[in-house]
């Protein structure tokens, strides 16, 4: 061979070289991609919203059945005004769109909370008013989130799913699984003092709490923080809107 | 890692030659990437719940298997020997983000189910294994060949494992686009008053554990010239 390929001038260009292809060849690909990506994203937040009114849907025949059951998009602030309202099919373009309000970017960002808004979605099912409530919180490992559904009252969970990102599986990601989310049906929110816990395994539970995973107490903890947290800003919300006052 | 290396193919030598053949068929048994060299344990544990991840997850592997020991067999020459290792990282690493964004991309179902496992197959000893220990020192051919025979060497144990788990603890396979097909009537179930009930240890990763040692005492009942001489 005519070149010393083990010269340390060589490893450097070698090395750089290889850096700056694999890094365009990515970024190209990651560019690429990313509209399909985002599409999927919304669809799931869709799905999502639908799961904890209890509403079941496929990939690909979302958007029909979102906007059949979803009848209003709105967003708050924290102090619970209403900021804003929309209706119609979701615009995955507009920022003032309450859908596209990214509550796992807003929780990781040191905003103050008088800076963000929080969205809520206003659905109807036979004839039932629900309102469903995206929240994001900690688990043990990483980002845990879920939507919680309110019936009409504005105050007894009509149901509610979790998702997490990187939790045990067989202890904290069984926070993703039905036997989890069921109990959640029929409990309350507190309206005076807002407080919500998952408590541990064989506690006794009460309007205000869920049974934990055994095995899982972090993630479990994490998913009661996360529920009594927002729902301290929503209640705000919900105390002051007029559907509230039946 | 393994120490087997082939040397490097003096003169022209047909790609399906019987040393060549040699290197598809070894991995399958003789020198099984999981049960004789225990390579590759960790995701074998984690995605053989169900067949259908398993399947997703073969080749997944597959695909950047082939694609690493093909592009590191190409780069050999001119790869400075100091960087070697992270060359193989930073290749194995961009296959695998590349099966990540399309998978997100066009079968965002399955990119969530394998989304840890996936940036698993970087750390697939498996895969490292057979670029430091083959790709490096032989031509892009056989280097596929030997890509293809232990990814295939992988994939028909998670086959195996997670056809075990998933009859036994879920009593069913499901297919995708068909759902879950059982395979005792419904009303053997404990539920509907019957006798069977699925063994829920079965999904726990203690016993893929346990069901590739049994496959392990399986293949060594059989095949003699893998007992070590104590």
């Amino acid at each position: 061979m005519a070149f010393n390929k083990n010269s340390n001038g060589y490893t450097f260009i070698f090395a750089i070289v290889m850096v700056v292809m694999v890094g365009a060849i990515l970024a190209s690909l990651s560019l690429s991609l990313k509209p399909m990506q985002k599409a999927n994203q919304a669809e799931k937040k869709m799905m999502n919203i639908l799961g904890a009114i209890g509403v079941p849907s496929e990939r690909g025949a979302v958007e029909p059945v979102f906007a059949e059951y979803v009848t209003e998009r709105i967003s708050i602030d924290s102090e619970g005004r209403q900021v804003n309202t929309m209706g119609g099919s979701v615009d995955p373009t507009n920022a003032e769109d309450p859908f596209n309000i990214d509550v796992k970017k807003d929780y990781r960002s040191k905003a103050p909370a008088s800076e963000l808004s929080f969205p809520l979605f206003a659905c109807q099912k036979d004839g039932q008013d629900l309102y469903v409530v995206p929240v994001v919180g900690k688990g043990l490992w990483g980002p845990i989130w879920g939507y919680v559904a309110l019936e009409s009252d504005m105050e007894t969970i009509y149901g509610a799913v979790f998702d997490h990102k990187t939790e045990t599986p067989g202890l904290g990601a069984e926070i993703k699984e039905g036997f989890f989310q069921a109990p959640f049906k029929g409990k309350k929110i507190n309206k005076v003092a807002p407080h919500f816990a998952v408590v541990k395994g064989g506690a006794p539970t009460t309007d205000y709490s869920v049974d934990g995973i055994t095995g899982g107490t972090i993630t479990s903890k994490g998913v009661g923080e996360m529920v009594d947290r927002t729902m301290g800003i929503y209640l705000k919300y919900f105390q002051s809107a007029p559907k509230a006052q039946k | 890692m393994s120490t087997e290396t082939t040397p490097a193919v003096e003169k022209k030598e047909s790609l399906f030659s019987k040393k060549n053949r040699k290197l598809l068929t070894d991995p399958l048994d003789d020198s099984n990437p999981i049960t004789v060299q225990v390579l590759g344990i960790c995701s074998a544990l984690a995605i053989t719940v169900q067949v259908q991840q398993a399947v997703i997850m073969s080749l997944a592997v597959l695909f950047v298997m082939i694609g690493g020991n093909v592009i590191v067999s190409l780069m050999r020459n001119i790869i400075p020997d100091r960087i070697r290792i992270i060359v193989q990282l930073v290749v194995i690493a961009s296959l695998v983000i590349i099966v990540d964004e399309v998978l997100k991309a066009y079968s965002p179902d399955i990119s969530e189910k394998l989304s840890v496992f996936v940036g698993l197959i970087i750390t697939n000893c498996i895969i490292m294994g057979r670029l430091e220990a083959f790709a490096l020192g032989n031509k892009p051919g056989p280097s596929m060949l030997d890509a293809v025979g232990n990814a295939m060497g992988y994939a028909w144990i998670l086959l195996a494992v997670a056809l075990v788990r998933e009859v036994f603890g879920s009593g069913a396979i499901s297919f995708p686009g068909v759902g879950q097909v059982k395979f005792l009537p419904e009303g053997w179930f404990y539920a509907n008053g019957g006798f069977y009930e699925n063994n829920n240890l079965m999904i726990l990763p203690p016993m893929a554990l346990i069901t590739v040692g049994v496959i392990i005492w399986i293949q060594r009942a059989r095949n003699r010239s893998l007992i070590e001489e104590n």
